[in-house]
């Protein structure tokens, strides 16, 4: 995966990446995704006084076991078990109505997959309809690859659309899980045209109670370049902090309600501003989380 | 949907009895194939019923003949080794008696303990793919933090969470199923149902308690009985006195009870304390006595977790374990063997430990091992993925045992949950931490964060399986082919 991510930085001029590499920096993925694939992190894993470091994900020492070496070379029957079966899943995490001064739109945020249990296809779609059309849609393709014990490495294609002219990316991303049970999904993309992007998202459930639970949620994108004809200024263009209340009825089936608020900035900010919307808003959603 | 033997769950109680060459016929009217393995029972390899090791299943409408000669008595117990169907009800009872009477005792029940689901066991591992915890209604929430704030303090509440919430793990993670979807039995009855034994007053009775379930552990005990362990997985133990007992899938334990003239409850508590198997035992037929209420749970400690940070055993991981499938790892294992488990730790009780349970007569070969293997019961809990030294069935080769041969085996289990390992065709013949035999047994429960020893006698040719007895874990890799040759 490594190489992988060196041959798509080289589409992107240095200032991308530096400009890339500082905001991931900056809202502390790097380190929980370090400490799972096994960089030196020092003292991030100690808690009570205990090393738990070696505990978890790292790499194997040099003198670390062969687990084929009592196989005396023999061969494994025909049995198949489920192990090597292929599951899949789909997860409406967000189907909502959206009422922001007095407007009301909807949105939905969706993830499916299927696959083994360490490669599988991704498919995530995020978008908001208003006035009974698709203004802004995200879609994406992805091949998830297993590399630590709570992160995939995701590669592949997005493709927007909505009002704006469409646009396509290539994508690279991790999600994953991160200490402290945070949900994390964050990737690059680079677009044509010198284009290039971050979405970063993270999530946390709060069980109030074994069925009532709390998600604060957090989304922020970034640019490199501005896009005029979507309203999309360079560097970072928006940040939303949310914050629902679900009650899973059964797991897989849960009505919630919620309030984010959104905040627009430069020449995103300013973009909306001479379209007559406010580069800020408060909204209040009520929906639907669920999954087959 | 049920799947069944001869039209009852549990099949039929087979007896047998030793020195007798026994003949079965085994008719598939499934749509499906099937097979039924015979746990515990030492056989040629090709009769042992393991599809895809031992032969090739039955298809639908055949007929296939098992055959082979009874070597060992005591109980044991049948199920079939193809996909889901030890769930739907394809288990039951083996009794075999010894060639020349030893007394029996006066009343003689079987008690076989499993779980039951309306929902497709398929349906239940997707939703288990999808979320690991999905059937556990007991996990720490932000009501139980505030409790802690105003008992412990604000400090200590955020302690007792920090190694915990920063590790992925949870503390409350005892049973990947739950009473959420399960109905707990006690031979084919729910607990409403209240599966009777009757008794003379006076009479000794011999309980003969197997854990056919399919993902459960349960906590056993008779309010107002002590019982008598005297068999453990068909083999006899220098009888032990106890309140309580912990069994789990693939483990018999027989129990001798003296009943006065009134009734008593059998309540078999599942591990995670989300519901319970219950019946009666009685002298006259429709008495019954007080349910407990199941006890409330005890969260995992640090000595699951970490084992033994001051012990001296150390685990030598293999270099498969530092990768995806593997979530957490245990470099300094306990080795005590006096543990009761997680949720009877402190109950008040007597609970049976292994250290507790000496075989008769003492191993079955007085050599020495020759060598030692090592190997690591591993998963990840967020995946919903179960292997050995993190390597799943299917990524696996098998392990060579030469013919004859006598070796130890060293388990370390590098999750949280206690696993029952079962060998397929061999005793697996288990020793306290200074090296001494304790007890021989064709299915050994490994705690979290422990680590096991055990001499195998390698006198059993072809191939056989080896596992965990949860199925699902089982099924998801947790599992290695074992080559005798």
């Amino acid at each position: 995966m490594r190489a992988k991510i060196r041959t798509e930085n080289k589409t992107m001029t240095n200032k991308h990446v530096s400009r890339l590499a500082a905001l991931i920096l900056a809202l502390g993925l790097a380190p929980a995704w370090a400490q799972d694939v096994g960089q030196d992190m020092g003292n991030m894993n100690q808690a009570g006084g205990m090393d738990m470091a070696s505990m978890q994900g790292g790499s194997a020492p040099p003198d670390a076991r062969d687990p084929h070496a009592y196989s005396g070379s023999y061969k494994r029957g025909p049995l198949q078990l489920g192990d090597e079966h292929r599951y899949g899943s789909l997860l409406i995490n967000r189907l909502e109505g959206v009422n922001a001064d007095g407007n009301t739109s909807a949105e939905y945020e969706l993830q499916a997959w299927y696959g083994s249990t360490y490669d599988r296809a991704v498919l995530k779609a995020e978008g908001d309809i208003d006035a009974g059309k698709l203004q802004e849609a995200r879609t994406e393709l992805l091949w998830g690859h297993a590399v630590a014990a709570y992160w995939d490495t995701q590669v592949g294609l997005r493709y927007d659309s909505g009002t704006g002219p469409d646009r396509s990316w290539l994508a690279f991303g991790v999600q994953g899980l991160a200490p402290y049970w945070f949900e994390v999904d964050a990737t690059a993309y680079v677009g044509e045209q010198g284009r290039s992007a971050l979405r970063l998202s993270a999530e946390y459930e709060l069980l109030l109670t074994q069925k009532l639970i709390l998600q604060p949620r957090v989304e922020t994108n970034a640019y490199g370049k501005s896009d005029s004809d979507r309203e999309i200024g360079s560097g970072l263009s928006d940040l939303t902090l949310g914050l629902r209340l679900r009650y899973e009825i059964r797991r897989e089936f849960a009505p919630y309600i919620g309030i984010e608020r959104v905040a627009l900035f430069g020449d995103t900010a300013d973009f909306a501003r001479a379209a007559g919307e406010d580069s800020k808003e408060t909204r209040y959603v009520a929906g639907l989380r669920f999954w087959f | 949907m049920a799947t069944s033997i001869n039209g009852s769950i549990p099949g039929p109680t087979l007896r047998l009895r030793e020195g007798d060459t026994v003949t079965i016929r085994v008719h598939n009217r499934l749509a499906e194939d099937t097979s039924i393995h015979w746990h515990g029972i030492l056989l040629p390899f090709d009769m042992d019923g393991v599809p895809g090791i031992s032969f090739k299943g039955i298809p639908p409408g055949e007929t296939f003949t098992y055959r082979f000669k009874v070597r060992q008595t005591g109980t044991y117990w049948y199920h079939s080794h193809s996909g889901m169907q030890e769930q739907t009800g394809l288990y039951g009872a083996i009794i075999i008696d010894p060639a020349v009477g030893k007394p029996r005792t006066e009343r003689d029940y079987v008690v076989q303990l499993s779980d039951w689901t309306d929902e497709d066991p398929m349906r239940v591992l997707a939703k288990l793919k999808m979320q690991g915890d999905y059937y556990n209604f007991n996990q720490p929430t932000a009501v139980d933090f505030f409790r802690d704030v105003a008992n412990e303090g604000f400090g200590a509440a955020l302690d007792k969470r920090e190694m915990w919430n920063q590790m992925r793990m949870s503390p409350t993670d005892f049973a990947d199923v739950s009473g959420y979807t399960y109905t707990y039995l006690m031979n084919g009855t729910a607990p409403a149902g209240n599966w009777t034994g009757l008794f003379k007053p006076g009479e000794k009775v011999r309980l003969r308690f197997i854990d056919s379930a399919f993902m459960s552990f349960f906590d056993v005990r008779i309010p107002g009985l002590k019982l008598t362990v005297v068999q453990v997985d068909g083999q006899d133990v220098e009888p032990v006195t106890v309140d309580e007992f912990r069994i789990g899938p693939g483990e018999t334990y027989d129990v001798i009870v003296e009943p006065k003239e009134e009734a008593y409850t059998i309540f078999a508590q599942s591990m995670d304390r989300s519901g319970f198997a219950r019946g009666t035992l009685a002298p006259r037929p429709g008495m019954q006595a007080e349910v407990p209420a199941p006890d409330k749970p005890q969260p995992l400690e640090m000595e699951d977790m970490m084992g033994d940070m001051t012990g001296v055993a150390r685990a030598r991981h293999a270099r498969t374990e530092y990768g995806p499938t593997t979530d957490m790892r245990v470099d300094t294992p306990r080795t005590n063997l006096d543990d009761p488990g997680v949720g009877l730790r402190y109950n008040g009780r007597r609970v049976l430990t292994q250290a507790d349970l000496r075989t008769i007569g003492g191993p079955l070969d007085a050599r020495d091992a020759g060598r030692e293997i090592e190997l690591h019961l591993t998963g990840n809990m967020e995946r919903y993925a179960w292997s050995i030294d993190g390597v799943e069935f299917g990524q696996s080769t098998p392990v060579h045992f030469r013919h004859n041969e006598r070796l130890r085996v060293v388990f370390v289990n590098d999750t949280m949950m206690t696993h029952p390992m079962h060998m397929h065709g061999m005793w697996q013949e288990l020793e306290g931490p200074e090296g001494k035999f304790q007890v021989r047994r064709h299915t050994i429960p490994v705690q979290p964060a422990q680590r096991v020893s055990f001499l195998v006698t390698a006198d059993a040719l072809g191939r056989w399986a080896w596992h965990c007895h949860l199925i699902l874990h089982m099924d998801m890799g947790m599992f290695r082919e074992v080559v005798v040759a």
